[in-house]
């Protein structure tokens, strides 16, 4: 069951590197290995996975024409900044991590930051 | 039977207020946090016990022992009047044992199904989101700039890094912090966290149960240093904690709510990787040890003693 994971982040990976929404088969496309053919895992089991991250919440699936076409619902660093806020709001001094990662930052990103939090609270 | 109901009101007592008091405030608990960990257990068992216990003795005491109440109060409870004998006070007594035993076990299964829904959800997010390193017991990587590091126990366990800490640490360092989560989960810290923590939920009042849940997670944190300074030595260690500090370390158990590492207890911790510090004597940490085991004992003895 080890591989079902890795196919799932493959899988998930595909949706957040590609463009638009993406179908099965061409999830599959992406995932062939063009040295090795009989690695690339079968449609029915890409469809598999992605039902299973659709239970999951992390697609979507677009019903309106067939065959149906499959999204992420949040980015890769969305969902990664949930997580975190999530185990950082157990540390009881969660300000003091902020400002450890500040203590971190460039000045170029500095200056991102400043821009980004300026369009956060005009909001 | 009301002697042996006043000897385990005595003893709830005891384990109510002087000695988890006076627990809290020794020293000695961060020489040997195995063994104060133990103890604190025993303090949270045998006072439960204790209390439970000494209000269902005095209860059933018109019956003669514990079943033979039973055996009275069952057949009146369906129908029919109380039986000779049997006040209110040993009723409600009764119903007070009864209701503080089942409102502790529900406490204790809402904690955990809480804190297995959460495990599971971090566990899906991990899986996705964290790329496993070269050694598949290793830890996972998330991409992340706060330097962080912590774990996901459970039957499956998972131990997550940042970026951000890889970038902040050098590797004996980070060798240091992986194997003080490692230790969070081979010992099973969060078990005993979660009953901590459930027993706090239960009785928010009950002044003790905060100064319990603190000291417990303290003694963890210790636990998992001395582990890790057994796998690189004390002095990586001491600078990995200078500079992740307690904020990037939320514990054995990563969620919302509870008791987590802060501040105050980052400069214990720090004290103690100075050299020079020494566990305490065997005397007494077979003193603490034999407590321990009386402490559990004495309401249990009581109470099989009482039963028939």
């Amino acid at each position: 069951m080890a591989g079902l994971g890795d196919l799932e982040r493959s899988v998930m990976e595909q949706l957040w590197t590609s463009d638009g929404a993406l179908t099965a088969n061409e999830v599959r496309e992406h995932l062939a290995d063009p040295a090795d053919p009989s690695r690339t895992p079968a449609t029915t089991t890409v469809l598999t996975v992605l039902s299973r991250l659709e239970r999951k919440g992390f697609v979507t699936r677009a019903r309106e024409a067939r065959p149906h076409r499959y999204r992420a619902l949040l980015s890769r660093a969305e969902h990664t900044a949930e997580l975190m806020h999530e185990v950082l709001s157990s540390s009881s001094d969660r300000d003091a991590a902020l400002a450890r990662f500040v203590g971190t930052v460039s000045d170029g990103e500095a200056r991102t930051l400043h821009r980004l939090l300026d369009e956060l609270v005009r909001r | 039977m009301v002697a042996a109901a006043v000897l385990l009101g005595v003893v709830a007592l005891a384990l109510a207020w002087p000695i988890p008091v006076a627990l809290a405030r020794a020293s000695w608990p961060a020489r040997s946090p195995a063994t104060a960990l133990a103890l604190w257990q025993g303090i949270a068992l045998g006072g439960a016990l204790s209390m439970i216990g000494s209000l269902l003795v005095f209860g059933a005491a018109p019956g003669g022992s514990i079943t033979g109440a039973a055996a009275d109060l069952l057949p009146a409870f369906a129908a029919g009047p109380v039986p000779d004998g049997y006040g209110v006070v040993h009723l409600a007594a009764l119903t007070l044992a009864v209701g503080l035993a089942v409102h502790l076990a529900l406490n204790l299964l809402s904690t955990a199904v809480r804190a297995e829904r959460a495990r599971r959800r971090q566990h899906r997010l991990v899986d996705l989101l964290a790329q496993p390193t070269v050694d598949p017991a290793g830890p996972r990587v998330l991409s992340h700039p706060v330097p962080v590091a912590y774990c996901v126990p459970g039957i499956r366990t998972a131990t997550v890094i940042t970026e951000g800490l890889v970038e902040l640490l050098d590797a004996e360092e980070l060798d240091a912090v992986v194997a003080h989560e490692r230790a969070h989960l081979d010992q099973f810290h969060h078990l005993v966290l979660l009953a901590f923590r459930a027993w706090h939920g239960a009785l928010p009042w009950f002044p003790i149960a905060n100064r319990a849940e603190r000291a417990v997670a303290l003694l963890t944190e210790l636990l998992a240093d001395d582990a890790a300074r057994r796998a690189t030595g004390a002095e990586p260690l001491r600078r990995a904690l200078v500079l992740v500090g307690s904020a990037g370390e939320p514990g054995a158990y990563a969620d919302a709510g509870g008791v987590n590492p802060d501040a105050a207890m980052l400069e214990q911790r720090l004290e103690r990787l100075e050299p020079g510090r020494h566990p305490l004597s065997t005397g007494a940490r077979t003193a603490s040890w034999i407590a321990t085991g009386v402490i559990v004992a004495t309401p249990v003895v009581v109470l099989a003693a009482m039963a028939f």
